[in-house]
């Protein structure tokens, strides 16, 4: 609540004819509060679509070009993971409110400001985990769907860690390419890789023990980098 | 005042004088004692022995309590005495003697102390009572002791102790020693400690233990490099026998442990690798079987530290090298040389081998290695590592299963005796516990029990329950209990058959049209045989209408399923020169039936007019028309059947005999045995998992993996990689779950 009044400055539009401090103040919260959300709310049905209500895939497409950001860019991912959006391609009224208040923003403009901001505080440690198994959630679009296909993980796992780290992501992909045990990769697996990225010294290997309870992808990812390097 | 003081001063001036007239006497005594110990006088007279004994006592009666002076003087007096008698006699006479001689000497001065303490202590017996008690000092006799101890033995002992070392050594090399004397030597070290050890210890034992460790670590030097593996074991067996020997006639009983050990140490410790190793060591031993060097090796193995150790490891690598061996000659011999897949001789061969192998070398664990465990070990170990190899294409767990059919084959048509059949069992069932791959044996004994089940005449009911009762003993109760439902079906189909022959008579209306027998076989228990849908000729078509009558009244709920290529008929051939009964199994007979009503037919003729597949009927066909007996003649005569074929029944067909039987070759399954049990065996393991977590709730995956091999080893062994891709099944299916904080737990989900 204090934070909505020190916003003042933005919200100024509210003229305040109130007496005491406190009730400025407490108006002022509510009245800005209520704006805030009136204006997020208004942001929301200037990108959804009439028929379903929703913000559809062309409504991302277009809030993307306002953000000037590209849609396969993996902020909007996370601006997903911000909303805890459940249906890839689509947010709702409710996820985009969560969302945009969570960031504290209510226009384009400041969306876009703030995305740099999103992007740090998802690759903080505790979010990070969070974000990246919600990364492969988001992927699950059928009903009881658990699996994802290779392809899709690849493009996954170089967007979400390509930048942190690059080589084990090149060498991963490129296995699970032309690897044939697996045609998808299901939940566990995928925690798997950030598991290794993670705790496994690259590129010597030398900390990996496939006694323990890595998935059997990895032990054939080591094995064959292995092999590959002899 | 002046009469007590006068008074006490006579007394003590009485008794200074008392004490020099008493002591003056004995005195006398101990000269008198000194030269019966130089055997110049005789012994006391009773007259002289109480005159000292009676002065003594009346002079220790005068002894005040109060000052003790007369005691004291008593006791200081014979400690002097007895110091100045050693010192004039006793050590002079050590010290200008050497070896064998200065040892007679100090054992005969030991003798003498001890008599002279005896009688001074005899007469000076008061001081013991009283005065030693109450002053708390050595008693007389001890105190004599010490004195010797001190003095004589003090300055004598370490040449004493290096004579009897130089006796010792004499003697091992083959030198006459007294060894009486010795022992008396010895006698004297063990009584200065008045019964405690320590001197003998500290003063003798030590240093002889030292100087025979050099003696010995000396001799093993050389005869390590001159000797041969058996020569040398001889030798440190002889040595070993020596020593005790000598314990027991001179040393003290309580150095015995402890020489071994050093002669143990310095010649098999310190060499134990040289010696296995030699040339002449432990492999050739085993190579040429020499068991009584074997029996030896054991012996003295077996007491030093990790002594069997080296001897079990290279057990084991002869055992196995010799299994390899036996396997490589098998396979040169037979695999190369045999067309069809798994010649029957070569198999046998190769099994007995097996069974020969183990019981000699079992007999050496028993025999030679008194049933040492860790020998044992080496054994099992050994068998397992080639028992499991792949030979002649095959596992050894279809070798075994087949010479088991083998000799329940044998043994049904009596062609080997009872107890021969009962040890040939045993043995089965000792090398079964080196397979791992035992699902795999259980799977193939199972198939060769049904074909014999029901093709051979000549199954012995015992035999197979004598053998399905030793593998439950081994292998425990759902091993056998399949098999055991087949030879039960079988006990009672001769049951139903009864029945069955009842119904008939009874029942006018039910007429087969032949002599019809069947089998009912409970499904889960037999392997699973394809079916097809033989379009049966007519004749046949009734009899299984009047058999499904009579079940189907019998019993309901059941559902009866006719596999007729496990059948067998006999059908009269009437050929031009005579009529030869043909047993043929019901395939065959269904096709020879056909050429009643026709005189030739094409491949596919038959194959449309009785419905079979094509492989089916090749072999079918190619029984009757290409193999040894010609029932049907083949257009064009080639030596395969193809589907452009014709046949017509060879009415010139003969043979000498009047019944014949024409088998149907058996189609080799082996693959897909393999693949069922494969299939089976996921299924186990996934059964193990959820049943190990299900009792755990939560536990590591080294440990998951570790019990579940545990559980299963009964059956196979499970590849470690097979358990990990089921476990991550499970996690799919939600049965198990990763812990959230430790990725190496899992979790079980009710």
């Amino acid at each position: 609540m204090p934070r909505a009044s020190s916003r003042k400055g933005p919200t100024n539009s509210t003229a305040s004819g109130n007496s005491s401090a406190v009730d400025l103040f407490r108006a002022a919260s509510g009245k800005a509060a209520s704006k805030e959300l009136e204006r997020i709310d208004q942001l929301f049905y200037s990108y959804s679509s009439n028929s379903c209500g929703m913000i559809d895939p062309e409504g991302i497409e277009s809030l993307c070009s306002d953000l000037e950001v590209d849609h396969t860019d993996v902020r909007i991912l996370m601006l997903a993971w911000k909303m805890q959006a459940e249906k890839q391609g689509y947010f709702t009224l409710d996820e985009w409110r969560s969302g945009l208040k969570g960031l504290r923003v209510d226009t384009t403009l400041k969306l876009k400001k703030a995305l740099p901001d999103l992007e740090k505080e998802v690759r903080r440690p505790p979010n990070f985990a969070n974000f990246y198994s919600f990364a492969f959630r988001y992927c699950l679009t059928e009903e009881k769907q658990k699996t994802v296909d290779i392809e899709s993980i690849c493009i996954l796992l170089d967007l979400i860690l390509g930048s942190v780290f690059r080589p084990q992501v090149d060498l991963l992909t490129q296995y699970l390419k032309i690897q044939s045990d697996y045609k998808v990769i299901n939940m566990d697996q995928w925690m798997g890789f950030y598991r290794f990225c993670n705790e496994i010294s690259f590129p010597d290997l030398s900390n990996y023990d496939p006694d323990l309870a890595w998935p059997l992808i990895l032990d054939n990812f080591v094995d064959w980098l292995r092999s590959d390097r002899a | 005042m002046t009469k007590s003081k006068k008074l006490r001063k006579n007394n003590v001036e009485n008794n200074v004088e008392a004490m020099e007239q008493g002591w003056a006497i004995m005195e006398e005594g101990i000269a008198k004692l000194k030269n019966i110990l130089e055997e110049l006088e005789s012994q006391f007279s009773s007259e002289e022995y109480m005159r000292l004994y009676t002065t003594m006592f009346n002079l220790a009666g005068r002894n005040n309590i109060d000052d003790d002076y007369i005691c004291q003087q008593l006791y200081n007096n014979y400690k002097e005495s007895v110091q100045a008698y050693i010192m004039s006699t006793v050590n002079p006479s050590l010290r200008d003697k050497h070896d064998e001689f200065m040892l007679r000497e100090l054992v005969r001065r030991w003798s003498d102390h001890k008599v002279m303490v005896k009688w001074l202590s005899r007469f000076l017996s008061y001081l013991d009572r009283y005065f030693v008690v109450r002053k708390k000092v050595e008693s007389v006799k001890d105190l004599g002791f010490s004195c010797f101890r001190d003095m004589a033995y003090g300055e004598v002992k370490h040449k004493a102790k290096d004579a009897v070392i130089a006796l010792i050594n004499k003697e091992r090399e083959g030198g006459q020693i007294d060894r009486a004397l010795l022992k008396n030597v010895l006698d004297v070290f063990v009584e200065m400690g008045k019964g405690e050890i320590e001197f003998y210890t500290d003063d003798f034992e030590d240093a002889m233990l030292k100087d025979t460790a050099h003696y010995y670590s000396r001799k093993a030097s050389q005869w390590i490099f001159q000797d041969s593996c058996p020569d040398y074991m001889l030798k440190v067996e002889e040595c070993l026998k020596t020593e005790k020997n000598r314990v027991s006639h001179y040393l003290h009983s309580s150095s015995e442990t402890k020489l071994l050990e050093q002669v143990e140490n310095e010649l098999l410790v310190v060499y134990a690798n040289q010696l296995l190793e030699k040339e002449t060591g432990c492999r050739a031993l085993l190579r040429d079987d020499k068991v009584d060097e074997l029996s030896r090796m054991y012996r003295l193995f077996h007491n030093i530290p990790k002594g069997l150790e080296e001897v079990a490891k290279i057990f084991k690598e002869h055992v196995h090298s010799e299994g390899l061996m036996a396997i490589q000659m098998i396979e040169d011999a037979t695999c190369n040389k045999t067309e069809k897949a798994g010649g029957a001789r070569g198999e046998h061969a190769l099994m007995t081998t097996f069974i020969e192998l183990h019981n000699k070398y079992s007999a050496y664990t028993t025999g030679c290695f008194c049933n040492n465990a860790v020998l044992h070990k080496a054994l099992k170990q050994a068998f397992e590592s080639f028992c499991n190899q792949v030979v002649c294409g095959t596992s050894n767990a279809d070798h075994l299963a087949s010479y088991c059919d083998y000799i329940l084959k044998k043994g049904g048509s009596e062609k080997i005796s009872d107890e021969a059949i009962d040890e040939s069992m045993d043995k089965i069932v000792k090398l079964l516990a080196y397979i791992s791959d035992k699902d795999l044996f259980a799977e193939f004994s199972r198939k060769k029990l049904s074909r014999r089940l029901l093709f051979d005449r000549n199954v012995n009911d015992d035999h197979e329950r004598l053998f399905l009762t030793k593998l439950k003993q081994q292998c425990g109760g759902q091993f056998t209990s399949k098999m055991e439902g087949m030879v039960t079906d079988l006990a009672l189909a001769k049951e139903n058959q009864n029945q069955f022959h009842e119904y008939l008579i009874n029942n006018n209306a039910a007429i087969p049209g032949m002599d019809l027998t069947v089998n009912v076989l409970t499904t889960g228990f037999w392997p699973t045989y394809k079916t097809c849908d033989l379009r049966l000729p007519a004749e046949m078509v009734k009899c299984v209408q009047v058999f499904k009558e009579h079940y189907e009244a019998k019993t309901k709920h059941r559902k009866l399923t006719w596999i007729y290529s496990l059948g067998t008929c006999s059908i009269n051939g009437k050929f031009d020169s005579k009529t030869i009964e043909l047993v043929v199994g019901t395939y065959q007979g269904a096709v020879l039936l056909l050429f009643n009503d026709a005189q030739r037919l094409s491949y596919s003729d038959i194959k449309t007019q009785l419905n079979f597949e094509d492989d089916d009927l090749m072999r079918v066909l190619h029984s009757l028309s290409c193999s040894k007996y010609k029932i049907l003649k083949k257009d064009p005569d080639s030596k395969f059947v193809s589907p452009n074929d014709y046949f017509e029944f060879n009415s010139k067909f003969t043979d000498k005999m009047r019944r014949i039987r024409i088998p149907l070759p058996v189609v080799d399954d082996r693959k897909k045995v393999i693949q069922d049990v494969d299939n089976d065996r996921r299924y186990s393991i996934d059964a193990a998992l959820v049943r190990i977590m299900k009792g755990r709730k939560i536990l590591g995956h080294q440990q998951l993996i570790l019990e579940c091999v545990e559980m299963l080893s009964n059956m196979f062994k499970p590849d470690v990689k097979v358990i990990k891709k089921r476990i991550e099944d499970l996690l799919a299916r939600d049965y198990l779950e990763r812990d959230a904080e430790n990725p190496n737990l899992y979790k079980y989900v009710a």
